[in-house]
C-alpha cells in the first residue's frame, strides 16, 4: 500500500474534466485507488465519487494505492496533479 | 462530521415536521461557535444561581418558564446569574414561543458575542425537533461506493466492484418506475443505533449518474421529479459480483445473509452477474420478497412446508397401500 498527500494545484479545483482524467489514468493500472479528504474516502476509479470530494484549489488529498502496480500508479496520479491536469 | 457550527444549524434544509423555524435576532458574531453535543439544556437552574453540573456546551433553550423567570430577575435588577451564564462559552440561546428577549439580555449577548435565535415553536416541540436533528447530525456516518435506489418502497443498496454494472442496473430500475437516491457515493448514517439511512454525499450533486459512453446525466431532469428521493432507510443490500461457476450461490433462499454497516445488520443477497441475466428484474423480485418477509411470509419456508406436507400425505397413502397388500 502506498499513501501520499497530494495538493490540488489547478485554480478551478477538481471538476468533471480533471476527475475524468484521474479515472482514465487510474484505470491503466491493475491496482485500487482511493482518495481521502477529511472524513470522506472514495474510490478513485469513479468520476462522481471524485467530484463529490469537493476538492478545491490548494486543498490536500490523501491518495492510497493498493495492488500489484501501486508504486507506478501513485507516481502517475501525482504527476497528473502536479501538471494541473494539463489545464 | 468534523465541525458543526450554529451557522450550519441555521443552514440545514429541514422540511415540514422537522422544520425548526430558527432565525438569528442578535449576536451574529457568535454564529461561528461550534455545537459539539446533541444534548439540550433548559437553563432554569443556572438562572436561579445554581451552576453545578451546568451543561455549558449545549444549546440553551428558553421556554415560557425561563422567560418569565428572566423578566422577574430583571424587574428585581438581579442580573448576576444572567451575566454569569454568558461568561460560559455556551453555543447559543434559543427563545421559543415567538418571544423576544429583553433589550438588557440582548445587549449582554452582543457584548459576549453569543448568538440569540428565535423560533415560533413551543419549547417542548422545539426541543424534540432539535434533539432529533442534532442526533442525526452527530450520528456515526460512513461513505461507501454503491448505488441507493428505492424499489417498491424498499431501500436497496447496490454494491459491487467498479464496472460490474451498478449504475446501469440502477438506470434500468429507474426506467421501470423506481427511484434513485444516490449513485456512486452513498453516505450512510446510523440513526440511534436502530437503522441506517442513506443519502447523497452532496445535495447539489445528488441525482446525477455517470454512464460509460454517455457521461454524466441529470436523472431528475431526464426522468422527472418522481424518479428521485433525497434519503431512504437502507433495508436490503444487494451485492453484484461477476459470475463464478465454482461458487455456491443461494439456491433455496432459506439462509439469511446479512451485511453490517456501522454496526447494524442489513439483509443481504448476493447476485452473480453474467450476460443474459436480467439483474433489475432480480432486484425487483428481491425487494418484493423482502416486503413479503416483513409481512411474515417467507417464500422458501412456506414452500418447504408444502413439500413436507405433501411427503407426509404421500407416505400416509403408501402405508394404506401396504396394509391393503398384507390383508
Amino acid at each position: 500500500m502506498v499513501t501520499r498527500d497530494i495538493k490540488v494545484c489547478n485554480r478551478a479545483g477538481i471538476h468533471a474534466r480533471p476527475a475524468a482524467n484521474i479515472v482514465k489514468v487510474a484505470n491503466k493500472f491493475d491496482s485500487e485507488l482511493y482518495l481521502e479528504k477529511g472524513t470522506m474516502k472514495i474510490n478513485g476509479k469513479s468520476i462522481m465519487g471524485i467530484i463529490t470530494l469537493g476538492a478545491t484549489y490548494q486543498s490536500t488529498l490523501t491518495m492510497i494505492c493498493e495492488g500489484p502496480e501501486e508504486e507506478a500508479m501513485a507516481d502517475a496520479i501525482e504527476t497528473l496533479f502536479q501538471n494541473r491536469f494539463e489545464e | 462530521m468534523s465541525e458543526f457550527t450554529i451557522l450550519d444549524l441555521l443552514d440545514l434544509d429541514l422540511k415540514e415536521h422537522n422544520h425548526l423555524g430558527l432565525s438569528c435576532i442578535a449576536g451574529r458574531t457568535g454564529l461561528s461557535r461550534k455545537i459539539t453535543t446533541s444534548k439540550i439544556s433548559r437553563p432554569g437552574l443556572p438562572l436561579s444561581g445554581f451552576f453545578e453540573e451546568f451543561s455549558n456546551d449545549s444549546i440553551q433553550v428558553f421556554g415560557r418558564g425561563e422567560q418569565a423567570y428572566l423578566h422577574k430577575l430583571e424587574a428585581e435588577h438581579n442580573l448576576a446569574s444572567i451575566e454569569r451564564l454568558f461568561k460560559y462559552d455556551i453555543p447559543c440561546c434559543v427563545f421559543c414561543d415567538g418571544a423576544d428577549p429583553s433589550p438588557r439580555f440582548t445587549a449582554l449577548a452582543e457584548e459576549t458575542g453569543t448568538a440569540i435565535l428565535k423560533t415560533d415553536l413551543l419549547s417542548s416541540d422545539f426541543s424534540r425537533r432539535l434533539y432529533q436533528t442534532l442526533d442525526e447530525v452527530f450520528a456515526p456516518t460512513q461513505t461507501i461506493h454503491g448505488v441507493l435506489v428505492e424499489v417498491y418502497g424498499i431501500g436497496v443498496l447496490i454494491t459491487g466492484e467498479s464496472g460490474v454494472g451498478k449504475s446501469e442496473t440502477a438506470l434500468e430500475l429507474i426506467e421501470r418506475g423506481h427511484r434513485l437516491i444516490s449513485d456512486d457515493t452513498v453516505r450512510l448514517r446510523n440513526i440511534s443505533d436502530n437503522f441506517i439511512v442513506g443519502m447523497g454525499e452532496n445535495p447539489l450533486l445528488a441525482h446525477h449518474m455517470e454512464i460509460r459512453g454517455l457521461g454524466i446525466l441529470n436523472l431528475a431532469n431526464l426522468f422527472g421529479v418522481g424518479a428521485i428521493r433525497d434519503r431512504k432507510q437502507v433495508q436490503l443490500s444487494v451485492k453484484l459480483e461477476p459470475w463464478d461457476a465454482k461458487k455456491n450461490y443461494d439456491r433455496v433462499g432459506e439462509g439469511s445473509m446479512h451485511d453490517h454497516y456501522l454496526g447494524i445488520a442489513i439483509p443481504m443477497v448476493l447476485i452473480p452477474v453474467k450476460p443474459g441475466r436480467n439483474i433489475p428484474v432480480i432486484i425487483e423480485t428481491a425487494a418484493r420478497n423482502e416486503r413479503l418477509k416483513k409481512l411474515g411470509y417467507y417464500s422458501a419456508k412456506e414452500f418447504d412446508q408444502s413439500v413436507l406436507k405433501w411427503l407426509e400425505s404421500e407416505s400416509a397413502r403408501n402405508m394404506y397401500n401396504i396394509n391393503e397388500e398384507t390383508h
